[in-house]
């Protein structure tokens, strides 16, 4: 046979299945590494790569978790990625663990939630929160303090209980997580009758009402605009004075395209004014550093068809994009303080 | 005064939880001064141009805030900004694009709004093929100073 089809067979064959199933190293590494770290050491969130932790969970679980992620507790909803994307991803993560992986029956665990509750308020509620709702913070705290190298994670969360079945659960308290604070409680002489209640105790927050902490603002509205009776300079000047007098220090202004054209042939009629509050800066970024991306506060002041416009990003609707319930009051506030920038402004 | 509006829009898409798409966030194996050469001259690359580098941590360490180091890297293509700009006001509050880049210990992070984000708050089909452009081109950015070394 010639050499080059020999080759070209050799090709085929070890190249065809690479080409037809998603990367799963290069899928985590875009997605899911920025917080849990390139091998999964953690970070931000749980580190995913300890073996105490690979031994106890299902496919299954590891699965739905990346596909409804955790509502309110950054952990992201992937819903967009294909099923062949998260099961290459649910592979990569596997390739770091080299035991046994569990499956587990739906079966339900049969316990008293009510006992549940008062052994949960017991052992359980120091760290998870006396509702389930997680420990603050959410990990998201880079190189700030933490109160914890590991955050807690939320158990009273529709993403993790829609993703985690009795039997595992169970085998998380009967095993704890080793490598982290969560704690072997089965081995700790917690009886199996207990664990089998405290099961009980957080299957029953589902027909509760939802925590704070897994909760986001609803609002559809990017953005905040308000009309300026004034022409665009004095809406300008107004603007800068009402920042001053609500809490904020003026930074500087430019028109929006400055920097992409060349200098003097800015469209002055598209100018945006720069401001912070830097003891609220400090504390939205302490909660969460993303919030970055959408700082330093600004409001555009815009001239279209002789009628001057305000507007600015909706500080409220950014609560969604970082699926991060801590931030609901600042971003509460803040839209408050932008209102009342533009109030004045326009007074 | 009168609050004008606040434009209302619904979204079709209404999930009880952040979808991923909105979000992309990088981490680095370079540390921060690195990333940061890497970042801009990736943008460049891509026929994008820096517009203005956010220096927030020297402002929060003039305020006496202790921080990490932490920029704000604004982009965006010439041309392009002004006439969306002028076509879509409503746009403007997020223009230009922006990149959030701040050190974590050894790495760097890098966080961005994802235009599937702007496709949301403004479904104008005719603004679907600048957004997927945005979309390709940051998600190659974004790659590219992820894997360099
Ligand atoms: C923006 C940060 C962020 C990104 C990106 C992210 N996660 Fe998470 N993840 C978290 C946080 C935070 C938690 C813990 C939630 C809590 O505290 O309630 C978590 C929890 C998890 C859990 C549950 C772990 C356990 O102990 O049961 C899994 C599994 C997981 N993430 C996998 C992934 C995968 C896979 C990706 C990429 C497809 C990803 N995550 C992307 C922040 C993130
Ligand atoms: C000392 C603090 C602490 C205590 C007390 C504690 N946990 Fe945990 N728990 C954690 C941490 C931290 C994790 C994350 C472990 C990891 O990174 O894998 C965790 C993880 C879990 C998980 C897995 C959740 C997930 O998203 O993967 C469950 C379930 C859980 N704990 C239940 C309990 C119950 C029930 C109790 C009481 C019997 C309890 N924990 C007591 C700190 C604690």
């Amino acid at each position: 046979m010639p050499r080059s089809i020999v080759l070209f067979g050799l090709l085929l064959a070890c190249c065809l299945p690479a080409f037809a199933a998603p990367d799963g190293a290069k899928l985590y590494s875009r997605n899911c590494a920025g917080c849990h770290g390139e091998k999964g050491d953690g970070g931000i969130g749980i580190p995913l790569s300890l073996p105490s932790f690979h031994a106890q969970v299902d496919d299954d679980y590891l699965k739905q978790t990346v596909l409804r992620g955790r509502p309110g507790r950054v952990m992201p909803s992937f819903s967009y990625l294909s099923d062949a994307e998260v099961d290459a991803i649910v592979r990569h993560m596997r390739s770091w663990y080299k035991g046994k992986v569990p499956v587990y029956p739906f079966t339900p665990i049969k316990g008293d939630a009510k006992r549940g509750e008062q052994l949960f308020e017991k052992h359980c509620a120091g760290c998870h929160g006396p509702t389930g709702e997680g420990g603050h913070g959410t990990g998201v705290t880079f190189s700030r303090p933490r109160d914890f190298p590991i955050m807690p994670p939320a158990l009273h969360n529709p993403g993790y209980l829609s993703s985690a079945k009795d039997a595992m659960i169970k085998a998380t308290l009967v095993n704890g997580r080793v490598g982290t604070p969560m704690a072997a409680f089965g081995k700790r002489g917690v009886k199996d009758k207990d664990l089998n209640d405290i099961v009980a105790h957080l299957r029953n927050f589902e027909k509760k009402p939802l925590p704070s902490s897994a909760k986001l603002i609803e609002t559809g509205e990017a953005i905040i605009v308000m009309e300026s009776p004034y022409d665009l300079k004095t809406t300008i000047e107004n603007v800068k004075k009402a920042v001053s007098s609500n809490n904020f220090v003026f930074i500087r202004e430019q028109p929006l395209n400055a920097g992409l054209v060349a200098e003097g042939r800015e469209d002055p009629k598209q100018h945006i004014v720069y401001f912070c509050n830097f003891s609220l800066l400090n504390q939205a970024l302490a909660t969460d550093p993303r919030v970055g991306l959408f700082l330093p506060c600004r409001i555009t002041v815009v001239e279209q068809g002789g009628k001057v416009t305000m507007m600015a990003a909706n500080p409220k609707r950014l609560s969604r994009i970082f699926n991060n319930s801590e931030l609901n009051e600042m971003c509460d506030q803040v839209t408050k303080m932008y209102i009342a920038v533009m109030e004045e402004a326009a007074l | 005064m009168k609050l004008a509006h606040a434009f209302a829009l619904t979204l079709a898409l209404w999930f009880n939880s952040a979808i991923a798409d909105e979000l992309l966030m990088v981490r680095s194996s370079q540390n921060f001064e690195d990333a940061m050469t890497t970042l801009q001259a990736t943008i460049a690359e891509h026929g994008y141009k820096v517009t203005r580098v956010q220096r927030v941590d020297v402002g929060l360490e003039a305020k006496g805030y202790k921080t990490d180091r932490y920029r704000i890297v604004f982009y965006g293509k010439p041309g392009e900004i002004e006439a969306l700009a002028a076509k879509y006001p409503k746009l403007i509050p997020y223009l230009p694009l922006a990149v959030a880049i701040f050190a974590e210990e050894g790495n760097t992070i890098l966080t961005t709004a994802r235009p599937a984000l702007l496709k949301q708050f403004y479904p104008e089909p005719e603004l679907k093929p600048i957004f997927d452009r945005w979309e390709k081109d940051l998600v190659g950015i974004m790659d590219e100073v992820r894997e360099a070394k």
